[in-house]
C-alpha cells in the first residue's frame, strides 16, 4: 500500500487499491455491529432504556409520589457493568479500576455518548472509503476520526487474536496453516497504516 | 406550608471526602497502541510539547501505567472520556 501524505491544513491523502478499500470497509463494519449490540443496549442516564423494554407510562401525571418513586427506583437500580464481550470491554472500558459503584456511575453517564462517538468514527471511514479504490482524500477532523475508527478496528484484532507486544514472534511461531496467520498479517497491515496516517499529520 | 426536617443525614461520611488529594488521569501499557500513535494523542488532547508526550508514552510503555495529568475529579473524568474515545486504557482515581 501507499503511505498516507500530509496535506495543506492538516489532512492526509493516500491512495487506495479497490482491494484495500474493500478490505477496511469489511473490518470497520463488525465494530459498528458490536458497538451497535442489540443485545447489550447502551445504559441510560435517567431516561427509559428503550421503547420496546419500558413500561407503558400513564398519559399524563401530575403525581408527585410517581415520579418520587420513579426517581427512587433509577437511584437505586444496579450501575450497568461492563461489557461482556471483552472486545467491547476493551473498547468501552471501566473509567475506575477496584470500585465498581464508581466505574458503574460513570459507565452510566458515558457509555451512551462514547459509543456515538466510535460510531460515528467508523461512519466516517465508511464514507469516505472510494467504493472502487482510489485517492482518500482527508481533512484534518477526519484525518482523526480514520485514526480513532482504525485503532478500534485494531483494538478487536488485538483482544481476538491475544496480542502480545512481540506478534512478529507470535506469527512467526504459528504453523503457516493456521488461519489465524491472515489475521495477524491483516492485523499487522492496519498498524502499518494507522502508523502512516500518525506520520502524515504530525510532521 | 412545610415542616422543616428536623435534621438531615448526608448521605456520604466524613472518610469518603479527602478535599486537599488532587485526582488522576493514569493510563495503562496496552499491547495494541502505537508508541506513535499514543504520543499523538498526548499531544493533541492535552497540548503537551512532544518532548513530554513522548516521556509519558515511555513511562506507559516501560512501567506499565503513567500518571498523565492531575486535578479536580471531574477533569479527570473528562479526560477519560476523551481517551476512551481514542481506545486508550485509561481510569481516573485520587492520589494517595
Amino acid at each position: 500500500m501507499e503511505m498516507f501524505r500530509p496535506m495543506k491544513g492538516g489532512g492526509a491523502s493516500v491512495w487506495l487499491s479497490a482491494g484495500e478499500a474493500t478490505l477496511l470497509r469489511t473490518l470497520v463494519v463488525p465494530v459498528l455491529d458490536l458497538l451497535n449490540d442489540p443485545d447489550r443496549p447502551a445504559p441510560s442516564a435517567g431516561q427509559a432504556q428503550s421503547a420496546e423494554q419500558a413500561p407503558p407510562e400513564p398519559a399524563e401525571s401530575d403525581d408527585l409520589f410517581d415520579d418520587l418513586e420513579k426517581m427512587f427506583n433509577e437511584t437505586a437500580a444496579t450501575p450497568p457493568e461492563a461489557p461482556a464481550d471483552p472486545v467491547l470491554a476493551r473498547l468501552l472500558p471501566d473509567a475506575y479500576t477496584g470500585d465498581p459503584e464508581a466505574a458503574g456511575e460513570f459507565r452510566k453517564y458515558t457509555e451512551p455518548s462514547l459509543r456515538e462517538a466510535k460510531k460515528y468514527f467508523a461512519q466516517t471511514m465508511l464514507e469516505t472509503l472510494p467504493p472502487k479504490g482510489g485517492r482518500v482524500k482527508l481533512t484534518a477532523d477526519q484525518a482523526r476520526d480514520w485514526l480513532r475508527a482504525l485503532n478500534d478496528v485494531r483494538l478487536m484484532f488485538g483482544v481476538r487474536l491475544e496480542v502480545t507486544e512481540d506478534f512478529e514472534e507470535q506469527l512467526a511461531s504459528l504453523d503457516p496453516k493456521d488461519p489465524r496467520v491472515a489475521a495477524f498479517e491483516v492485523y499487522g497491515w492496519l498498524g502499518a497504516v494507522q502508523e502512516s496516517l500518525v506520520r502524515a499529520i504530525t510532521r | 406550608m412545610s415542616v422543616a426536617p428536623a435534621e438531615v443525614d448526608l448521605p456520604w461520611s466524613a472518610d469518603e471526602v479527602t478535599p486537599d488529594k488532587p485526582w488522576l488521569t493514569i493510563v495503562w501499557n496496552d499491547p495494541v497502541n502505537l508508541m506513535s500513535y499514543v504520543t499523538y494523542v498526548f499531544e493533541h488532547v492535552f497540548g503537551y510539547p512532544r518532548s513530554k508526550a513522548e516521556k509519558l508514552m515511555l513511562d506507559v510503555h516501560h512501567k506499565g501505567k503513567a500518571v498523565v495529568a492531575s486535578g479536580t475529579r471531574e477533569a479527570m473524568e473528562r479526560n477519560v472520556e476523551v481517551l476512551h474515545g481514542y481506545g486508550l486504557w485509561a481510569t481516573v482515581r485520587q492520589d494517595t
